[in-house]
């Protein structure tokens, strides 16, 4: 079999049956100074040549004291949570169109939306997204469609990274977008109230946001229906074992990344991300929904279901751009959360504050060191240091500690402002030694 | 005196006064199977003849309704949010879906009466 997909004679046929000469005439129209003019890539080399690069190459990595979070967090995977993804049913398993063939994958994602309803206390969430990005740029879209209007009010303090995503896809809308940013690392609520108005479609939110603070937002909630607005919510999933839900706020869609339930950071994915809302909602929720019905004996099955708003019957009118899911790192998510269950992740959840709120003590400790925010924080919190974050930060990962966020680059004023992030992996021992170096970093 | 006019996408449209009153035929309504969500319009949004009113999904497709007249929507059908089936069953009766404020009453003679309608179809 042949692996090179051109060969020198079927890239003649391919020229010559469209008439053209050579592939420098076929790339003609593109301006010389646009095209390629190098890729770089080394010579061609043996198996053996390459394996004993790619261990050289694996060598130069070193174990760094994570302590940084900023939307991928260092969580435990549970090892079921490979082994069973791992199986071969769910590995390689297409999309699922024939539900005659695809009952295990679509009752497996119909329970991962039954645990995400559970987890943000929302009636409804399809089979999952690309990334928690992606989720709350569909989130924005949906607002968008469901009230008419086009006026999103953002709060900076939602992932930076995020925010970008969301103006990307706006980009070619007609859509008016406001950032509030946040005053000294908490949300500048006042701000974000008074931009709520009668042309406002959505006010977007995180909880925690960027910067680690927690709120309540209920009455945000009340204040956007007053308005005819939405809120939409972006939520870390480890947290809601121990905040109030978007449900239980009002919120009307609910977004997240769902690498922080059983994936691994993996250089930042893949993953999957995560979208909830109301009932009254459903038909404007992007991408597949798996629902529960019986077959004609009788017999319960799964189906994709709902389909008239999605793609391949919608076609340029669908809901969405969104026409796949991330199946197996969702399943991977059901799994790990299935494993820990409500009683689980309230734990998981404790341990995260708990161990958060002890670093926090330990670093203010230090002299000149403190903690800014207003609200409280959950497991991420931003700490001003008496000189510039970014030297702190490059100090402490010469000392063998990833210390953290630097705010500067998306908050301007910021510059001495540090995010750090503790997760329930970190031991008592190892926040000690972080407070340690950052203090001689800072002192010495 | 009401008087009902039919469009070639096969929406019906009664006129009453400055009102009329949106549909779709039974033929529409057949060609569709089962109809499974009307999404109505809102009230208050304006229209030109032969634009997109609203939108209606069967459990096999998702197709448009056109406005056969142009004007503003003054009101919507409601009951349809809950029982779109009544499409299926009532489709020139019970099923309709907006009433509109014409704007242009001579727009009528773009459209056809029963006759020439139900002749139409034989045509497809």
């Amino acid at each position: 079999m042949d692996f090179a997909p051109h060969t020198p004679e079927e890239i003649r046929e391919m020229l010559s049956a469209i008439g053209v000469g050579s592939i420098g005439e076929l790339f003609s129209p593109i301006p010389q100074a646009l095209r390629a003019k190098s890729f770089d890539l080394p010579p061609g080399m043996s198996e053996f040549e390459m394996l004993d690069r790619l261990k050289a190459l694996a060598s130069r990595n070193t174990d760094v004291l994570p302590f940084v979070g900023g939307g991928y967090y260092d969580h435990l995977i549970p090892a079921a949570v490979d082994h069973l993804a791992g199986r071969s049913e769910f590995y390689t398993a297409y999309t699922p169109y024939q539900p005659e063939c695809s009952q295990g994958s679509l009752q497996a994602l119909y329970e991962y939306q039954t645990a995400i309803c559970r987890l943000t206390g929302l009636d409804v969430s399809n089979a999952s997204l690309y990334d928690g990005g992606t989720a709350l740029a569909e989130a924005a879209l949906m607002a968008l469609r469901i009230t008419g209007r086009n006026r999103l009010v953002i709060d900076a303090a939602v992932n930076p990274f995020h925010r970008a995503i969301v103006k990307t896809y706006l980009e070619t809308h007609p859509v008016e977008v406001v950032e509030v940013f946040p005053e000294d690392a908490s949300t500048a609520r006042g701000a974000l109230f008074g931009e709520i108005d009668d042309r406002c479609a959505a006010v977007l939110v995180a909880n925690p946001t960027f910067l680690g603070c927690v709120s309540d937002y209920t009455d945000l909630a009340a204040k956007a229906h007053e308005n005819g607005a939405l809120l939409v919510s972006a939520v870390y999933p480890v947290a809601l074992g121990l905040l109030k839900t978007p449900g239980e706020m009002d919120v009307d869609i609910a977004v997240g990344d769902g690498q922080s339930v059983g994936n691994p950071l993996s250089f930042g994915g893949p993953a999957f991300g995560f979208i909830a809302t109301k009932k009254a909602y459903i038909r404007n929720l992007p991408g597949r929904i798996v629902g529960e019905t019986d077959d004609r004996e009788g017999r319960r099955g799964y189906v994709l279901t709902l389909q008239a708003r999605e793609q391949h019957i919608k076609r340029h009118k669908a809901t969405s751009n969104i026409c796949s899911n991330q199946s197996l790192c969702a399943l991977r998510g059901l799994i790990h959360l299935s494993l820990l269950g409500k009683q689980g992740m309230v734990e998981l959840a404790h341990q995260n504050r708990d161990k958060a709120e002890y670093a926090k003590g330990a670093l203010t400790a230090i002299r000149g060191v403190t903690a800014i925010a207003r609200e409280p924080s959950f497991n991420e919190f931003t700490l001003r240091l008496p000189s510039r974050a970014e030297d702190a930060v490059a100090a402490l990962l010469r000392r063998g500690i990833a210390a953290g966020v630097p705010l500067a680059p998306w908050y301007p004023g910021s510059e001495k402002d540090l995010v750090i992030t503790v997760t329930e992996k970190r031991s008592k021992v190892e926040i000690d030694r972080l407070a340690q170096e950052l203090e001689k970093v800072l002192w010495s | 005196m009401p008087n009902t006019y039919y469009t070639k996408e096969h929406e019906w449209v009664t006129v009453d006064g400055t009102s009329a009153s949106v549909g779709i035929t039974d033929f529409a309504a057949h060609q569709l199977g089962d109809i499974t969500f009307v999404e109505l319009p809102k009230v208050g949004k304006t229209v030109k003849q032969f634009e997109v009113l609203c939108g209606i999904e069967s459990v096999k497709t998702a197709s448009d309704i056109y406005a056969p007249l142009s004007g503003k929507v003054v009101a919507v059908n409601d009951a349809l949010n809950d029982t779109p089936e009544v499409v299926n069953a009532s489709p020139e009766e019970s099923a309709w879906m907006a009433k509109l404020e014409i704007a242009d009453a001579s727009e009528t003679s773009k459209l056809m009466n029963r006759d020439q309608y139900l002749e139409y179809l034989k045509g497809l």
